[in-house]
């Protein structure tokens, strides 16, 4: 009996390790577009349109791509070093993404009750900081097998840089689990749950004992600059270094790399909306007032939904005109399913998660296609002799305020 | 051996101990080179120790194939130099051989020269600054300049049917009537403009990781700008106040007011901030020249083959990156004996290494871009 049950335990895990992956390896296509289309209007442009309606078909399209380049290998590369760095990288992001919690219910698989996360364990913060700082590795050493002095450059750029900033992203949470006192995730969420007079919700971010405004801020750019992203890009800056530590890097290796950016930059969105904002929790009190923001997850969905099928009927090619209508009749079912009794409390959850996730996102993208780039020493001395005293100065105040409370 | 090295514009000094130094080649492929340029830099670190361009891949032998045509039939070779100000190219072109032949423009034409030279003088520009901005990480400028610069060569195609390579002058005056509208376009694009000038200035000029990148980086003093040779922009944000259109006006320059805007420093950010009011000033002389357009004729009297008396000459204009130079040899007959063009580009380019000694290499990128230069004219 007891094997039964260890086995199916088994297989349910196995089946969400494949759904997940299939979610987050679509996640990263779909940010790609994400980028590009918001980049695209922030630059007074439209973006990929040409492969499907409004270029939703382009992920696939770079995927074969990528797939069909040739495998360049540059002469005098460390040949074992050289293929293992992209795939450290890749597996390192994605696998950080398995301690994430999505949602508070547990959904039934084969009757057993299973929460939505895959490993809910007791340092699950610990476990993430750990995948991702191993991360620079990957860089490094991918910067220093190819055998160029681009990638070698960029290679050492970044594992100085993802060094110093590890520290402030470390620094800059502690307030938050000397508020906690735990480090999983799940109970950090529920640890920032209820509401302060009544309507201002309790995340970390407005926490009532000492709010980790300036934790958020340090968290925010250490977390930008450990992602490689502009205006930390310094290891693949496109205008000096041709493309950094992955210069010689061609099709599925380059890919790799830059599903690894794309999944760890989804990864510390996610840990900035557990740790800040609250997580899955809504920031509307379900006071009888507040109730209707229940049906927000159903509305959302049922306005997208209409606003695809009257934009798609109109659509300048044929099989947009199909296809987006079809997208939105989706959209309108799901929204219908969202407003049932029995899927409204669960959708919660996953809900205001992604809205939470996807507009930390929104402001990642939004800053690179904004600002210029540091330079290698103001990046150092802006680590070290900014965010870190900053992060410093957080962890003491909040120790105070804790010490006082008590 | 220990050395010490002073990183300019930070007051860290570093201490190498017998580090060997890397050769970096940079270009003549690379995304910032802005062409063709090819730069070995000497690096110790990321510190650049010493540096050597390498021109020539874009050598197309422009002045020896001037030598084999007749003074019309080089006019549009010219345009090909600076391709991004084919206007300014052309301009100094046709007036170097008026000044051969003794002849000059009819005022009509000399005002709508001035126009779209000064327009032209934007769209460079403007180009420059989108690409300066790129190679400094700001990604998006680019995409707003361009849209500007959109509509300066809408401008130029209404006139003459071409966007890039005008060979929108004729010597002698001008081949086309302006079109009816030009004024109204000229205006309508101007009126808007200073306000985008302003968008430009919101992104970056207070922007406190673009005045980190720019303050203090590849500094030219005046005297070294002077013993370089360098002209233009480069030249005044070196404190210089020296503009051909003010010291020796040619074309209608003489009859409006503008001022030369000058730095102090002669850094990349005074460089940055000439050029934005140079583009102020430009749209400046545009309004004051779209007012009073004389009538007359477009085309002075020369006559269909051109044969200046034997002798020599040099005239220079000012163009968008400097002092833009032809030196004229006539033999007397239909050909000119010897045609060499002073580009601007060039001389700029020179002061490179000197500007970059010292600094690391993100900002061996930043002084390519602020020296604006065309490797098109460079090499020519």
């Amino acid at each position: 009996m007891n094997d039964t049950i260890a086995r199916s335990i088994l297989v349910v895990s196995l089946v969400k390790v494949v759904v997940l992956l299939f979610l987050v390896l679509t996640a990263v296509a779909y940010l790609v577009w994400f980028e590009r289309k918001v980049a695209a209007h922030i630059q007074g442009r439209w973006g990929p349109y040409r492969v499907g309606p409004h270029g939703l078909l382009q992920p696939l399209a770079d995927g074969v791509k990528f797939l069909l380049k040739e495998d360049a290998t540059p002469a005098g590369v460390d040949r074992f070093l050289y293929f293992s760095a992209p795939l450290l990288t890749m597996t390192l992001a994605i696998s950080a993404i398995a301690m994430i919690p999505f949602g508070p219910a547990s959904i039934h698989i084969f009757g057993i009750a299973t929460p939505l996360v895959i490993a809910n364990i007791s340092v699950g913060l610990l476990a993430i900081f750990a995948i991702t700082s191993v991360g620079v590795y990957g860089v490094a050493l991918g910067g220093w097998s190819s055998n160029s002095k681009y990638s070698l450059l960029g290679g050492l750029r970044s594992s100085a840089q993802m060094i110093s900033y590890e520290l402030s992203l470390t620094l800059s949470v502690v307030g938050i689990l000397l508020l906690a006192g735990t480090f999983n995730l799940s109970e950090l969420i529920m640890r920032q749950d209820g509401y302060t007079w009544g309507h201002l919700p309790k995340w970390n971010l407005l926490n009532p004992t000492f709010p980790q405004i300036l934790g958020f801020f340090c968290y925010f750019v250490a977390a930008i600059a450990e992602t490689n992203r502009a205006p930390f890009d310094l290891a693949e800056a496109e205008s000096e270094l041709v493309a950094g530590y992955h210069t010689e890097y061609s099709s599925f290796k380059f890919a790799m790399f830059f599903l690894g950016e794309y999944a760890s930059m989804i990864t510390v969105a996610c840990l900035a909306s557990i740790l800040f904002l609250g997580g899955w929790l809504s920031p509307f009190p379900q006071t009888p007032g507040l109730d209707w923001t229940r049906y927000l997850p159903a509305g959302v969905l049922a306005v997208a939904g209409v606003a695809l099928i009257i934009h798609g009927v109109r659509y300048i090619n044929v099989f947009g005109r199909i296809a987006l209508p079809v997208l939105g009749v989706i959209l309108g079912a799901l929204s219908f399913l969202c407003s049932q009794p029995g899927v409204i409390d669960d959708i919660q959850g996953p809900f205001w998660f992604l809205a939470k996730v996807l507009f930390v996102l929104f402001v990642y993208v939004w800053v690179r296609w904004t600002l210029p780039r540091f330079r290698y020493d103001q990046l150092m001395r802006f680590g070290w002799k900014v965010l870190f005293p900053v992060a410093l100065l957080n962890v003491i105040l909040t120790s105070l305020a804790v010490v006082m409370r008590k | 051996m220990a050395e010490r090295y002073k990183t300019a514009g930070t007051n860290v000094e570093t201490t190498v101990l017998g580090a060997d130094e890397i050769i970096l080649n940079m270009g003549p492929q690379h995304p910032s080179t802005h062409g063709v340029l090819r730069v070995k830099l000497r690096l110790d670190g990321e510190k650049v120790v010493g540096s050597e361009c390498v021109i020539g891949y874009l050598h197309r032998g422009v002045e020896k194939i001037a030598e084999h045509r007749n003074y019309q039939q080089f006019a549009p070779y010219v345009d090909r130099m600076d391709y991004v100000a084919a206007v300014s190219n052309g301009l100094g072109y046709c007036e170097a051989v008026e000044k051969l032949l003794g002849v000059e423009a009819p005022p009509r034409a000399r005002v709508i020269r001035t126009i779209l030279t000064e327009l032209q003088r934007i769209a460079s520009h403007l180009f420059w600054l989108g690409t300066h901005a790129l190679d400094i990480g700001a990604l998006t400028p680019l995409f707003y300049c361009l849209r500007e610069r959109e509509e300066i060569l809408k401008i130029f195609e209404k006139y003459c049917g071409a966007r890039l390579t005008t060979h929108a002058f004729r010597i002698g005056g001008m081949q086309y009537e302006a079109y009816d509208e030009l004024e109204k376009d000229v205006e309508r694009f101007c009126k808007d403009f200073d306000k985008r000038v302003d968008e430009y200035e919101a992104l970056l000029t207070e922007n406190r990781i673009w005045v980190g990148r720019t303050k203090g980086i590849g500094v030219l003093t005046a005297d070294a700008a002077i013993a370089m040779g360098v002209t233009g922009p480069v030249l005044r944000a070196s404190g210089v106040q020296w503009d051909i259109r003010k010291a020796m006006p040619y074309a209608a320059y003489d009859q409006y007011e503008f001022s030369i805007p000058t730095g102090k420093s002669g850094d990349t950010y005074d460089r940055y901030l000439v050029r934005l009011e140079e583009m102020r000033q430009s749209r400046k002389i545009c309004l004051q020249a779209i007012e009073k357009i004389p009538a007359g004729p477009i085309l002075g009297k020369v006559g269909k083959v051109l044969k200046p008396p034997p002798g020599e000459i040099y005239h220079s204009i000012e163009g968008p990156k400097g002092e833009l130079g032809y030196y004229i040899v006539s033999d007397g007959t239909t050909q000119p004996y010897r045609v060499r063009i002073r580009p601007p580009s060039l001389m700029n380019l020179e002061a490179l290494d000197q500007m970059i000694r010292g600094h690391l290499v993100a900002d061996v990128v930043a002084v390519i871009g602020t020296l604006d230069i065309v490797l098109g004219e460079v090499d020519r």
